[in-house]
């Protein structure tokens, strides 16, 4: 079974990521990391492959700059078997509509029986892609699955909806979004991060893939950011670090807010 | 301007929040349409008229008795080719989320996500969406048409405005890949016990609580405090708690005077269900935690040693 997993590298957290005012963009400038909620869906597809006696592949697929490279290397040392970065200065900028159609440019060369995509990204809590990239393959969509089961060339989901749990079922090929519950990620080993440098890692242009760059960034986005405003003014917080006195400070704080 | 507000239902009753849409379209002084999709969906025109729509599409055919989204997209695409319309806009759930990406998609459209606020611009829609954990508000706006939107939770109110809608069928002609996807079954548990709703004070817990076994610390804190526990999507998705006690887009909407969060991240999914609470406070070990952006009071600091100090002290405060 072949697996291909959409992941992204977004800016570190610890960095306070930004948006640059001149281009009102994401401020890329800073290190990145592979955003955590896709580490989720690449755990996922190595247990799938696990499961399948290590038959097939694990192939990540991303857009982004040619730097986000040093994120995808995180799947690789995880276990995943090959990267596509699709990089093309005629991408940058891309909005939902513009990235689905870049990734399912992407992913149409793949060719997956499954396509797993993680929670949100954590640049822009979007939570949306998957939909827009399965309407373009014309394939099925499952999102939030909590719990992923594929065997008989099916796919099984427990997810939870606003109402409860759901069990939903597709025939392969399908996409599956994953929830950030899913599983409980391992850590790259020393020799899988030895290792990853060597795992074959391709960075593609919209001309190798075929793409219409009409449709792929700035050019191809439907929706534009007109300004950035600071957001409401909100009260008093205060944040300490615990010394060992956590406990009564909090006390201290419920007793003058009499809440205690 | 023409909005249309997709209009999700739960058994006999339309959704709150997409009242709440219907309810800010309709201030915005556009011709607001709504559109039901299901089966036996026709009682919800009286609903959606009541509450602002002036015409109500109704799709109602067996083959979209699931709350799934691709047929959904198909319905609406189909819609949007016969009707023009300025905008079609979506109270945030994990259905209409689907339904609004897969949308846009099909119809090449903009869409705008956590919006919280909308306004007419110059005759031109514009949206207010926060963004990066709400250090940021953007004002987005659409290229082309139509403007697909996907409004946060809680965003706006419901107001009922007495009218009454004009029902119109809309055909149904679903693609094929868009029916490969079934509904097995639904899992509802019967919840027992008070609501967490009615709390005054909850005592939350996340995945930094490490196991499931160390809910007992929150409930020990909540039994000393009064209050209820309360928990995060993560550990119920992962079976450490019940949904009923979930708070969040997807479980429950809370405003105690109190709520402590423990070993909780803070994600906009979960903030959107307690960002109303009296006073937040919060016990994390990662200091970067966007937790610490919205609550009044934060320590970081372990929470397997915090708690439960904090709950000798609350003890030896009552009794003393
Ligand atoms: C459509 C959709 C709907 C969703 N609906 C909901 C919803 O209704 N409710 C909800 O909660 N989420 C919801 N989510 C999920 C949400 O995005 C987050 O994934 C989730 O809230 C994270 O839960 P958490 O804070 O428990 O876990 P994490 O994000 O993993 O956070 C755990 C925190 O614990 C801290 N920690 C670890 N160990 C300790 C310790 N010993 N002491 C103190 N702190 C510690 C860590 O620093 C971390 O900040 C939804 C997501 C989507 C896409
Ligand atoms: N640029 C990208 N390249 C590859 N996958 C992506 C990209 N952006 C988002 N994704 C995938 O889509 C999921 C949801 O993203 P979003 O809808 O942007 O929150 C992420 O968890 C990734 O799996």
């Amino acid at each position: 079974m072949k697996i291909a997993v959409c992941v992204k590298q977004v800016p570190e957290a610890t960095g306070h990521p930004r948006i640059d005012p001149s281009s009102k963009r994401l401020d890329r400038s800073g290190e990145g990391a592979l955003n955590q909620y896709d580490v989720n869906a690449v755990e996922e597809a190595l247990r799938i492959k696990e499961a399948n006696g290590d038959a097939g592949e694990v192939v990540l697929v991303s857009l982004g700059p040619e730097r986000a490279l040093d994120a995808l290397r995180k799947g690789l040392a995880m276990g995943a078997d090959r990267a596509v970065l699709v990089s093309d200065t005629a991408a940058a900028g891309s909005d939902l509509v513009a990235t689905s159609y870049v990734l399912a440019k992407a992913l149409e060369r793949e060719s997956a029986d499954l396509i797993l995509f993680g929670q949100q990204s954590s640049d822009s809590d979007g939570a949306v892609l998957w939909a827009a990239v399965a309407d373009r393959l014309r394939l099925p969509v499952i999102s939030q699955a909590a719990q992923l089961t594929v065997a008989g060339g099916k796919a099984r989901v427990k997810r939870q909806t606003e109402f409860g749990y759901d069990v939903v079922e597709a025939g392969l090929p399908a996409l599956i979004g994953v929830s950030d519950a899913i599983n409980e990620p391992r850590y790259p080993s020393l020799k899988g991060i030895m290792g990853a440098k060597k795992k074959p890692q391709e960075i593609v242009s919209l001309a190798d893939l075929g793409a219409d760059a009409a449709h792929a960034g700035e050019a191809g986005s439907r929706t534009e950011v007109l300004a950035l405003t600071p957001p409401p003014a909100r009260g008093d917080s205060q944040k300490i670090e615990d010394d060992g006195s956590g406990a009564e400070k909090i006390l201290a704080f419920l007793v003058e807010r009499k809440l205690v | 301007m023409r909005i249309l507000v997709f209009l999700e239902h739960s058994g006999s009753e339309l959704q709150k929040n997409n009242l709440g849409v219907l309810a800010k379209a309709a201030s915005l002084g556009a011709d607001v349409a709504g559109v039901v999709i299901g089966q036996g969906v026709s009682g919800l025109v009286e609903q959606a008229g009541r509450f602002g729509a002036t015409t109500v599409y109704v799709a109602d055919d067996a083959a979209l008795a699931s709350p799934l989204p691709q047929p959904r997209v198909d319905v609406l695409a189909r819609l949007a080719g016969e009707q023009s319309f300025d905008a079609i806009l979506f109270a945030s759930s994990v259905l209409s989320a689907d339904i609004a990406s897969g949308l846009a998609a099909r119809l090449d459209a903009g869409l705008n996500w956590g919006l919280v606020d909308l306004a007419i611009d110059g005759g031109r829609l514009v949206g207010t969406q926060p963004a990066l954990g709400d250090s940021v508000y953007v004002q987005v706006g659409w290229k082309g048409g139509p403007a697909l939107g996907l409004v946060r939770s809680g965003s706006f109110e419901p107001k009922e405005t007495g009218g009454s809608a004009q029902a119109v069928a809309v055909q149904v002609t679903l693609e094929e890949f868009s029916s490969r996807v079934t509904l097995v079954e639904q899992l509802r548990e019967t919840s027992e016990g008070p609501s967490i709703e009615e709390a005054d004070i909850i005592v939350a817990g996340g995945r930094g609580l490490g196991q499931a076994e160390n809910f007992g610390l929150l409930e020990s804190l909540a039994k000393e405090l009064g209050g209820a526990v309360g928990a995060t999507r993560a550990v119920v998705d992962a079976g450490w708690y019940p949904y009923s006690t979930q708070v969040g887009q997807t479980g429950k909407s809370v405003a105690p005077k109190l709520y402590v969060a423990a070993g909780i991240s803070g994600a906009i999914q979960h903030k959107v269900g307690m960002q109303s609470s009296g006073t937040i406070v919060a016990i994390n070990k990662d200091a970067n935690a966007p937790i610490f952006e919205f609550c009044d009071f934060g320590i970081v600091g372990d929470l397997t040693t915090v708690v439960p100090k904090l709950t000798e002290l609350v003890k030896a405060r009552k009794a003393g």
